[in-house]
């Protein structure tokens, strides 16, 4: 595999989007805070809405840029909100229990991008040199989106996994050129997550996630990280 | 090489010597000054025969049809200098330590023997006198481990390190079996013409892996070493510590760069992958001892997992072309092995003395030595921060060159090693870390602070002998760190014989600037690091003294204002460690900490209680004893059989036997 | 010959004059921050002048350690702040010693001040001692994995040849250089000893890693250790400009103009530097000890990841 010399600036623009956003991932990992978690998730979603955007620039399709601002209005802006507010009226618990600490969290998601990088690379080899290392990125989002649900034991923080590793999807198609109805998928995944988010208000499902109550399982433990 | 061969007999009639004249000061004298001069002359013979033509020699013992083949080339004179620095510091540190020895006949006949056990293993050029003097190696070591088995935990040790021991030969045994192939050509010129098939040197590198490996210390099979190294008298744990250690090394690469032939790539990724595992476990678990002596052994542990990672890097260039790479990986390995020789038997004999001196190795009994034994707090401070790899010593250059080593080609076309070699750079990076902290630990709570027992506090400074074996090995390491081009040259004939290629000539420079690839890439000065530290802490020092005040007062210690008077309130070794034992032993060794603090009113001590478990131990060895035990408890009916089954059972094997016979015709 | 070596010297003698000032600009930042007016900018160098003229208090059972580390810990500092570019790319001693070896100075400096809290036997130097360790492990090994993203980018450790490789623009904008950035802030924070890892202001034994380790230095040695540690940020700061924002350094053979033109470019950086640092300080909470293993940790891992991604795709 040999350095590709025909790097140019909006190439390297569209790696950084997609490294910025395997970064904001790992940050998420990183969280302990609820209200934090809502904050990277507004990041989160941020870069992709800058990513979709800076695609559309480069591949001359402006139908991208609807979806950019969908990832921008609806998923950086009006869904953390609307989190956070159920997060306080509800009095939910504020702290993000793991499930085997944070250090192990974070090596488990540098092996996860490395199986992803593995997985992509070799199998896209015929391809569009700038698009496949995107792809690549784009399942390590997916990947560790996946690990945060299944490693946190609080509804809202594995609701926020469900949203992360949508965004990873999200950045996936609008990385592959001419990917058709890519604006109506992602207004399509846009209505599920608000239907669930809307679900676990209305419906309260409380009795499907291990904690989700303040008090209930409020163990001091003396600081083990 | 006829000389060599007088000098291997000169150590065996030494030890005869030793032998007959145990009990008395002459015969101490002899045994060790004799092992000294030997010793200085292996070093000699080595640098002689290290840019010298490879020499040879066949003596009619051994073996009917092919006698005791003798070989030295660059690889065996390289390590036959480290067997003879090792063992001339030792002998030397003993001349004066030896004295304290309660029981001189069980060391003394076996040390002389031991040394030319290792000398032999480095010059032998057939399978069977490789592994006789292998297992003579083993066996004299393991009865100076032995010699003071009064003591609590060394019987045990004693035994674990025969079982051991006795593996590792018969896995080497089977290793060569395979290689010597359907002919039974125990020769090495034989084996090296001809090379096996595939899947045969996959079996014999794992076989070599786990044979010499266990020997050196790689993780699954170290267990032994953290018991036998501290059990032995201080100057052979730093003879097994620095120079057996490196002897299994040599097994290791004789057997898979030499006899091998050429190898596939994926053989640098299980050598990376156990290098790096053995390095990260082994110092974590040097953090969480208080001995001195096992915690100097573990660090042995953590230094061959370096060294093997550096091999591991070599045989990965090996296979994928990449030669020059490959003399760089293999050149940072040898230089590691030399340095930790060297800088390993200064941290014993610094053990050694210590040991002299309070008769404790139990590092929360000591503290302030460094104002009862000057001398040797010198040499043991170079000697922890030659191992904690801080320039301009000799533990950063062979570090640095590993590091150079990783970075050298990133292209290359294997998954398995793009991803092994980062990772490996990383757990590198972390283990030379948490040796700093660890080394910290060792000269901080023993030599520095207040005494916090009575025999630390009555210490008293040990013999000349033993000091100046000390101070010669802090000088080695000084020099090997300020000059390293010219270990780096003396290596070269090694790589070039084993990968083909070797590193750039060091010493053409004019400032002694070690460069590995090439100069714009990156470069090392040790001696110009040195002058200006040096320089900046005269120029600092004369400065402020002439310019502002140089007064001094002598007070008790602030402590934020608290009065301080029991040396029980400062650190331990124990609580030194407790961060990182936190960090990194809750999730490794399950450690936890259980606080018994008694109720208001009663007034019995608080105690805490640490628990730590060994995962390796937990996980193989101890299900493998369990198995052995129940086997044994199965097979124990056999004991108690009546004649009439006895003789049934040989009835038996008669028929089972004659039936074969008649199905396979 | 003259003219490079003129430069080096100078460069030692700025960096280590110029060090107490970005000091008291990050105190002054921070005050006015704070609504307080702050003491004076030359404060620094007020108090190296008051601690030099006065008598040293030793500890009776302090060793020839305790006096002898204050000295060795600045002459290690200062060796390794004098071989980082600041307003020239190239340097004249920059071949002795590349990122590396820079890396492993500042941790002799620090095995140094670790012994030294432990000589006295009281256990805040211990505590000290033990919580510089516990970060240091991960530091350095972060530290060494962003050298490593670094240097396979910019095809060298020397910092010379990093400054000259990026400043003619080959390299490029690139994710492992994102996120060895994003590593070096972390580690320099941590290796400062700034909130949110530690808070230098404090005395408190909670809170306290390096003022626990210096407790009992006083006079002119505790004058090289604040020197020293104000070196080391001027340090870290330097070489997160040299290596990520090279931008005005004076590139090929050593002239007045663009050496003067790179000495005025690097000065701003420095203050912008610094006032971001303030202002960085301001915004954040300190966290707690056993919090700050998870931060480096992330770091370690950030570096790992650029390192990851470099050796797979040559592009990334």
């Amino acid at each position: 595999m040999t350095v590709v010399a025909s790097h140019g600036l909006s190439f390297d623009i569209a790696h950084m989007l997609a490294g910025g956003l395997v970064l904001v991932s790992f940050m998420m990992l990183y969280q302990l805070r609820l209200t934090a978690l809502l904050h990277v998730l507004g990041l989160h979603a941020f870069v992709l809405a800058l990513s979709v955007a800076w695609q559309a620039h480069i591949q001359g399709a402006p139908h991208l840029y609807i979806t950019a601002a969908i990832a921008l209005s609806f998923k950086a802006i009006l869904v953390p909100y609307v989190l956070r507010r159920m997060v306080f009226q509800m009095g939910l618990h504020r702290e993000i229990e793991t499930v085997g600490g944070i250090g192990v969290t974070m090596l488990a998601g540098i092996a996860l991008v490395a199986l992803s990088l593995q997985v992509m690379l070799p199998v896209t080899s015929h391809a569009d040199p700038v698009a496949r290392e995107d792809i690549a990125l784009a399942l390590s989002v997916v990947l560790i989106g996946l690990l945060m649900m299944v490693t946190r034991r609080n509804a809202i923080s594995q609701v926020v996994g469900f949203m992360s590793l949508e965004n990873g999807i999200n950045l996936a198609a609008t990385g592959a050129r001419g990917m058709p109805l890519v604006v109506e998928i992602s207004v399509a995944f846009s209505i599920l997550i608000a239907f669930i988010v809307i679900g676990v208000f209305l419906f309260r499902i409380r009795e499907r996630f291990d904690t989700i109550d303040d008090g209930a399982l409020d163990r001091s433990r003396g600081g083990q990280g | 090489m006829t000389n060599l061969a007088w000098m291997i007999l000169g150590l065996l009639a030494l030890a005869f010597a030793g032998a007959v004249l145990a009990r008395s000061v002459a015969g101490r004298i002899l045994v060790y000054g004799g092992s000294f001069i030997i010793c200085a002359c292996f070093i000699s013979t080595g640098f002689v025969a290290l840019s010298g033509p490879v020499q040879r020699l066949v003596l009619p013992v051994g073996l009917p049809w092919i006698g005791t083949n003798l070989r030295l080339d660059a690889l065996s004179a390289f390590f036959l200098i480290l067997v003879g620095i090792g063992g001339a510091g030792a002998s030397l540190f003993a001349i004066g330590y030896g004295r304290h020895e309660a029981h001189p006949e069980r060391v003394l006949p076996f040390y002389p023997a031991f040394l030319a056990g290792m000398a032999l293993v480095v010059i032998a050029d057939d399978a069977f006198t490789f592994l006789f003097a292998w297992e003579l190696m083993s066996l004299m070591s393991w009865a100076l481990v032995k010699a003071h088995h009064q003591e609590e935990g060394n019987a045990q040790a004693g035994f674990v390190y025969l079982i051991m021991a006795t593996f590792s030969g018969l896995a080497l045994l089977f290793g060569f079996g395979l290689l010597a192939g359907p002919q039974g050509s125990y020769a090495f010129d034989s084996m090296r013409e001809n090379p096996p098939v595939t899947w045969i040197a996959a079996v014999v590198l794992v076989v070599a892996l786990i044979g010499a490996g266990s020997k050196a210390g790689l993780m699954p099979l170290h267990v032994w070493l953290p018991l036998a190294h501290p059990a032995a008298p201080s100057h052979v744990s730093a003879l097994m510590s620095g120079v057996m250690t490196k002897v299994a090394v040599y097994g290791f690469i004789r057997i898979v760069f030499d006899l091998l032939g050429p190898n596939e790539w994926w053989a640098g990724t299980v050598v990376l992958a156990l290098g790096g595992i053995t390095a990260v476990l082994g110092v974590l678990h040097a953090l969480m001892e208080r001995d001195l002596k096992r915690l100097l052994a573990y660090s042995t542990v953590e230094n061959i997992g370096i060294i093997f990672i550096g091999l591991g890097l070599a045989l990965a260039f090996r296979a994928t072309g990449f030669e020059a790479g490959a003399a760089l990986a293999l050149t940072a390995a040898l230089f590691h092995a030399l340095n930790h020789t060297i800088f390993k038997s200064l941290l014993f004999f610094g053990a050694g003395a210590v040991l002299t001196a309070t008769g404790e190795r139990d590092m929360e009994t000591m503290g302030g030595l460094i104002h009862r034994m000057p001398r040797t707090a010198i040499a043991f401070l170079t000697g922890c921060a030659a191992i904690s790899a801080l320039p301009p010593l000799n533990g950063f250059a062979s570090e640095w060159l590993t590091f150079q080593a990783v970075l050298v080609h990133p292209e290359l076309p294997q998954w398995g090693l793009k991803l092994m070699i980062p990772v490996d750079g990383a757990a590198l990076a972390l283990a030379a870390a948490l040796a700093a902290a660890c080394f910290v630990r060792a000269f901080g709570i023993v030599f520095l602070g207040r005494p916090r027992s009575e025999p630390a506090g009555q210490a008293r400074e040990v013999d000349p002998w033993s000091i100046t074996a000390m101070l010669g090995f802090a000088l080695l390491c000084l020099l090997a760190g300020i000059v390293p081009g010219a270990v780096i040259d003396s290596l070269a004939p090694v790589a070039r014989a084993l990968t083909g290629s070797r590193m750039p000539v060091q010493l053409g420079d004019l400032w002694l600037t070690i460069v590995p690839v090439e100069a714009s890439r990156s470069s090392y000065n040790g001696l110009l690091v040195f002058a200006f530290i040096s320089a900046s802490i005269l120029v600092t020092v004369s400065a402020i003294h002439r310019l502002s005040s140089r007064a001094v007062l002598r007070g008790p210690a602030w402590d934020c204002g608290y009065p301080d008077p029991t040396p029980a309130s400062q650190y331990t070794a124990g609580s030194f460690a407790q961060p990182l034992r936190r960090v990194f032993g809750t999730v490794l060794f399950r450690a936890s900490e259980t606080v018994d603090m008694p109720p208001p009113g009663d007034n019995r001590a608080a105690s805490i209680v640490r628990r730590i478990s060994d995962p390796i131990w937990d996980t193989v060895y101890a299900p493998l004893g369990r198995g052995v035990a129940w086997v044994a408890d199965y097979a124990n009916v056999l004991q108690f059989l009546t004649i009439r089954r006895y003789l049934g059972f040989v009835f038996a094997a008669l028929v089972v036997l004659l039936l074969a016979l008649t199905l396979w015709q | 010959m003259i003219q490079p070596l003129l430069a080096q010297l100078v460069q030692m003698t700025v960096i280590l004059v110029l060090s107490p000032l970005l000091t008291g600009l990050v105190r002054k930042v921070k005050a006015r921050l704070q609504r307080r007016r702050g003491p004076s900018l030359i404060q620094p160098y007020r108090d190296l002048r008051r601690l030099l003229g006065k008598e040293a208090v030793v500890a009776e059972n302090a060793s020839w350690v305790f006096r002898l580390a204050p000295y060795f810990v600045f002459a290690a500092t200062w060796v390794a702040a004098a071989l980082i570019p600041t307003f020239a790319a190239n340097l004249m001693f920059s071949w002795s010693g590349d990122l590396i070896a820079i890396t492993a100075l500042l941790g002799s400096a620090r095995f140094a001040l670790a012994l030294a809290g432990m000589d006295i036997g009281t256990s805040f130097g211990g505590i000290g001692s033990s919580r510089e360790m516990m970060i240091a492990s991960l530091a350095e090994p972060a530290m060494i994995m962003i050298v490593f993203s670094v240097a396979l980018i910019a095809g060298s450790t020397q910092l010379s040849t990093i400054a000259e490789n990026m400043l003619n623009g080959q390299v490029g904008l690139r994710v492992s250089l994102a996120l060895a950035l994003v590593a070096l802030i972390i580690v320099a924070v941590a290796e400062n000893g700034r909130i949110p890892v530690d808070n230098p202001a404090t005395h408190l034994e909670l809170t306290m890693v390096h003022e626990a380790m210096v407790l009992e230095y006083s006079g002119r040695h505790l004058a090289m250790i604040e020197l020293a540690a104000s070196l080391k940020l001027t340090l870290y700061i330097a070489m997160i400009a040299c290596v990520f924002l090279p931008v005005g350094m004076a590139n090929g053979p050593d002239h007045a103009i663009p050496d003067i033109v790179g000495a005025l470019v690097w000065l701003a950086k420095m203050a912008a530097a610094c006032v971001g640092l303030g202002v960085a300080e301001m915004s954040v909470a300190k966290m707690r000890v056993f919090r700050v293993p998870n931060f480096l940790g992330a770091a370690l891992m950030l570096g790992l990841l650029g390192v990851l991604l470099l050796f797979v795709s040559r592009g990334m």
